[in-house]
């Protein structure tokens, strides 16, 4: 996992599949609420799509994030979360209450806008944690 | 002879896990305890008080939004857990950690 | 006998799952078989508290334009309490692996017998 680890198949069929996983995963974070899927799900095939490319290409990746980097990208998830939250809370609501904004919309869709900040918030998080703890593992020691 | 004893053990708890599964509820039962009390009230009222047909997105997200707040928070605290374990065992163990970053 | 078996065949089959968590913990002397162990343990669990929520003649809990009924739908709360454990089983194999890429720096070996004999030299 620290050198390059392909032959001529699979370095060639990552290429193909990277991209796709990645366009099928912001799929599944934006359209969900209307087909299954949700922050969790999209988090976690970000995650793979990146692990995929570190498997195969090595330390000399496209997309790779060291460690620390990625446990900063995951308190920033966690901070838009919780800041969603204390806006909230500043409009002269209760916390998480998504009723508050002052958009001029239905009641329904303001409820709507909430969740998905939300949930963006939790897809950096997840994706985050699994790049850290594949890169946490399989870094090379130095002795 | 501690292997004889702890095979009686799992034995004796595999028989009552065993008889204990004629109480549970009639299987794919509509009446059942768990689809009665809540459950209904967030099929029902979903669509028009989150605006999602996903029961399930709106559940987590908007009925139970501060159980996945700190749900969050472990997963954060899982992952910077891991980065501190191998981090600090890699550098010198004599030393302090936090000397010369790389 | 038929009832009986189309009631609780179910459970007893989760039940086989569930119990070769405890039996691969006690019995296996390598350190990665007994995490794995106790992680088919944890999906058994997962798995019993999602069968609790079905209904008969019910579809997935997304909303079908013109099919409105609570016994249309299964239960959606399961679902979302179980999407909580996935993530804690995730997180709990990750810590303990650290941990055990620790002990085998430390100790040179992942077996059990053998790393109790090198910490009671």
């Amino acid at each position: 996992m620290n050198r390059r680890f392909g032959t001529i198949v699979l370095g060639t069929a990552f290429r193909f599949l990277v991209p796709f996983i990645m366009v099928y995963g912001m799929y599944v974070l934006m359209h969900g609420e209307y087909s299954p899927g949700g922050g969790f799900q999209a988090g976690a095939l970000f995650g793979i799509a990146v692990v995929l490319d570190r498997l195969v290409q090595g330390e000399e990746a496209m997309l790779s994030i060291s460690g620390t980097k990625a446990v900063i990208l995951a308190g920033i998830g966690t901070f838009i979360y919780g800041f969603i939250g204390v806006l909230t809370v500043l409009l002269n609501g209760n916390f998480l209450e998504y009723g508050v904004f002052p958009l001029d919309m239905i009641e329904g869709e303001r409820h709507a806008l909430g969740i998905l900040g939300i949930e963006i918030g939790v897809t950096i998080c997840v994706m985050a944690t699994i790049i850290a703890i594949f890169d946490a593992l399989t870094r090379r020691e130095e002795w | 002879m501690t292997r004889f004893i702890s095979f009686f053990g799992l034995g004796l708890m595999t028989l009552m896990l065993f008889i204990t599964t004629s109480g549970l509820p009639v299987l794919f039962d509509p009446e059942s305890p768990a689809a009665l009390h809540v459950s209904p009230r967030y099929i029902e009222k979903s669509h028009e008080e989150t605006g999602s047909p996903n029961f399930v997105t709106a559940v987590l997200a908007d009925y139970r939004g501060y159980d996945t707040l700190g749900e969050t928070t472990v997963i954060f605290t899982a992952g910077l857990a891991t980065v501190l374990l191998l981090r600090a065992a890699r550098k010198d163990s004599d030393r302090i950690p936090g000397g010369k970053e790389e | 006998m038929k009832e009986l078996l189309s009631q609780y065949f179910i459970y007893w089959l989760i039940l086989v799952l569930f119990m070769i968590g405890p039996f691969g913990m006690i019995y296996k002397k390598n350190l990665v078989k007994k995490l794995m162990a106790m992680n088919i343990m944890q999906v058994a669990v997962i798995i019993f508290f999602l069968v609790l929520g079905q209904k008969a003649g019910g579809t997935i809990p997304i909303e079908i334009h013109g099919l409105t009924g609570v016994e249309h739908y299964i239960n959606p709360l399961p679902h979302a309490l179980m999407l909580t454990a996935i993530v804690v089983s995730l997180s709990t194999t990750g810590v303990a692996l650290a941990l055990l890429l620790l002990i085998q720096r430390r100790f040179g070996t992942l077996e059990e017998d053998e790393m109790l004999r090198r910490m009671n030299q």
